[in-house]
């Protein structure tokens, strides 16, 4: 089975984020990048689908965000091909990365997709069934877990439910799968073996496409949230402040 | 010596021994005071000792998968007693590790997320590279950024990612920086381009992490003018005396218990104010058992005025490891799990029965190892935990002004 891998970078939330100055967008330039977990998960599922059953494993990513060290990492954890679309100027939108994934996604001929369900900075929409719209294939997201199907040309998925309800699917392929979580948790690799990927990989570099959706949304402000009212912190005996919490939950009607 | 092995397990023993300081594993006489040493031993399917029996003989994907490969915490006891001096902890251990890594097995989950740390953020405990340096915020003396201001000093300090992130251990670090400048030694620091030094990443079989680490830490260090390197982490002490050298990277390094104890007459007219304290002291396992340095930590804690010094039962070559070594901050909870247990609980213990209210200690990592396991074994209240510095710092009355 070809599998084609979709990973995105999203900004690392170790960095405390900034608002650019115009206060409508986060200043991506002071930002670091990391991995879009669940883009992670798809890969490992894809790189688990590959040991179990042989095929190959293409990533194809969007050239932002130091998405380099990514590939490279991804290479090292198996991946046959890395697709690189080069970009100008800012990152696009959830609609127009959709566009150009789905172009370049579509010459290689995978029979299963897989990208992450979620990314957390997506606001006009999300990518995964916005990519399978473009490539004009079947969708089903929040899956945990994919192995192959009974029947050839098939796969069977789990999907997830509200209320931990665990559906067990079988998917027709060619079709696009929004991985919440991959089998087992994305690998470690030596960093040796991503020092030999940096020497050896070379990654198929294209332009992308030309992608044009009017904005859906408009931001007019961004802002962090600001501190509410602050804590009252509880003095006294263990007596005196449990009979404060339990005044306190009256007030509020938690309790009657 | 050993009569099963293989010509596999020969070649491959051969090949790992070249990466440590002693003798080859192969001339191991399976007399077993490696695992009756080892605090550990008890609990690993393969301790020291079946360690070299079980790779001598090739049987390397039973060893390779087992929990045990993941539970050494770099104490040197085995290395140290070692009738053959085969050097099992700096070599055979990280080795077989690396070997497990490079045939895709995969570490305890605990220490993934630390070498992933390390790789992204240059720091041990996943912390933003840009707040390295929030332990100087508001000190009350000057903090010179040599990556800022390159000018040659006496003293290029290391301060390490626990005492630039972890609250309990900046205070250590902010203390340092009034020692340091009361005694009048030029000095700086790489402020938020400083980087882990990488110990435990090689200890633990990283050895593509850890030379990623060195090629860093030799861009930012060579282009600084400085006599000397100083360490608050014995760890690092040990990393940049011993390991990065094989990279040609030569550094004169201290750890600040030597560094101090090499000043003992300007110290002594600076301690004015007494600690009236009954004092044990934990020798760390890099300085300690593995550099043979136990005179310094203790020459300076006998010249604070008021200080009484305690021995442990176990002490100096013989003191017991706080579990925390070569990456075993970070395994705990896999230790826990395959029948091993915190060494820190029972060193806590031995420090509470000499009748000392404190235990000294000079190591990052023991402070928070020591504090938790204070708690756990009822010993909170009764034991106080305090790096040397600290004791240091208040008979010089310098506490920690700037906040208040």
């Amino acid at each position: 089975m070809n599998i084609a891998v979709v990973i995105r970078q999203v900004p690392d939330l170790i960095e405390p984020l900034e608002v650019d100055a115009a206060g409508t967008a986060l200043d991506l330039g002071s930002a670091s990048f990391i991995v879009n977990e669940s883009d992670d998960h798809a890969l490992e599922q894809a790189i688990l689908m590959k040991e179990a059953g042989g095929g190959t494993v293409t990533v194809v990513a969007l050239d932002c965000g130091d998405v380099d060290n990514t590939l490279y990492a991804a290479a090292a954890k198996g991946a046959d091909r890395i697709v690189k679309i080069a970009l100008e100027g800012d990152p696009p939108s959830a609609q127009n990365a959709a566009v150009m994934l789905a172009e370049a996604v579509k010459p290689l001929g995978a029979d299963l997709v897989l990208v992450g369900v979620q990314a957390h900075n997506e606001l006009e929409g999300v990518l995964a069934p916005l990519l399978a719209a473009g490539l004009g294939l079947p969708y089903v997201g929040v899956i945990r877990g994919v192995k192959a199907g009974a029947e050839p040309g098939t796969i069977s998925a789990c999907k997830e439910f509200p209320g931990a309800v665990m559906a067990r699917l079988t998917v027709k392929l060619p079709a696009v799968l929004g991985i919440l979580g991959a089998d087992q948790p994305p690998r470690y690799v030596p960093v040796s073996r991503i020092r030999a990927a940096m020497k050896s990989t070379q990654f198929e570099e294209q332009a992308a496409a030309a992608a044009d959706v009017e904005p859906l949304v408009a931001v007019r402000r961004l802002a962090p949230p600001a501190p509410a009212a602050r804590a009252e912190m509880l003095t006294g005996s263990e007596v005196e402040v449990a009979a404060r919490i339990a005044a306190i939950l009256a007030e509020k009607g938690l309790v009657k | 010596m050993i009569t099963s092995e293989s010509p596999k397990g020969v070649e491959l023993l051969n090949q790992l021994s070249k990466s440590g300081d002693g003798k080859p594993p192969l001339g191991c006489m399976q007399c077993g005071l490696c695992a009756a040493s080892c605090p550990l031993g008890e609990a690993m399917e393969f301790p020291p000792r079946k360690l070299i029996l079980q790779a001598a003989a090739g049987n390397l994907e039973k060893l390779l998968q087992s929990p045990s490969l993941w539970m050494c915490v770099a104490c040197y006891t085995c290395s140290h007693r070692c009738p053959r001096d085969i050097e099992l902890t700096d070599g055979l251990w990280p080795a077989l590790r690396d070997q497990a890594m490079q045939q895709g097995f995969q570490p305890p989950a605990e220490l993934q997320e630390t070498f992933e740390n390390v790789f992204k953020y240059g720091n041990t405990l996943g912390k933003s590279p840009r707040q390295r340096m929030d332990w100087a915020k508001d000190l009350d003396v000057r903090v010179l950024d040599l990556s800022k201001e390159p000018r040659p000093v006496d003293v290029l300090w290391l301060v390490g990612c626990y005492p630039s992130y972890y609250p309990r251990n900046q205070v250590v670090a902010r203390a340092f920086a009034r020692i340091l400048t009361e005694l009048g030694v030029s000095w700086g620091v790489l402020g938020t381009k400083e980087k882990a030094i990488g110990e435990c990443d090689r200890m633990f079989g990283e050895e593509g992490l850890f030379e990623t680490l060195v090629e860093e830490n030799r861009k930012l260090l060579d282009p600084q003018r400085f006599e000397k390197l100083v360490v608050l982490d014995p760890h690092a002490f040990r990393a940049l005396q011993n390991f990065y050298p094989r990279f040609g990277a030569w550094y004169p390094v201290e750890h600040y218990t030597t560094f101090l104890a090499e000043r003992l007459d300007q110290l002594k007219r600076l301690l004015v104010k007494p600690v009236e304290t009954t004092v044990t002291y934990h020798d760390n396992c890099c300085v300690g058992r593995r550099c043979g340095c136990y005179d310094p930590p203790r020459s300076l804690l006998e010249l604070i005025p008021g200080l009484k010094l305690v021995e442990m039962v176990r002490n100096r070559d013989n003191a017991l490891c706080c579990g925390g070594g070569g990456g075993g901050m970070w395994l705990d909870a896999h230790i826990v799990a395959h029948g091993g247990h915190r060494l820190s609980d029972d060193r806590v213990r031995q420090a509470a029965d000499t009748g000392a209210t404190t235990l000294a200690v000079s190591c990052p990592y023991e402070l928070s190892r020591f504090e938790d396991a204070a708690k756990v074994t009822g010993l909170e209240g009764r034991l106080v935990v305090r790096d040397i510095i600290e004791l240091l710092a208040e008979s010089m009355d310098l506490g920690e002004r700037s906040n208040a």
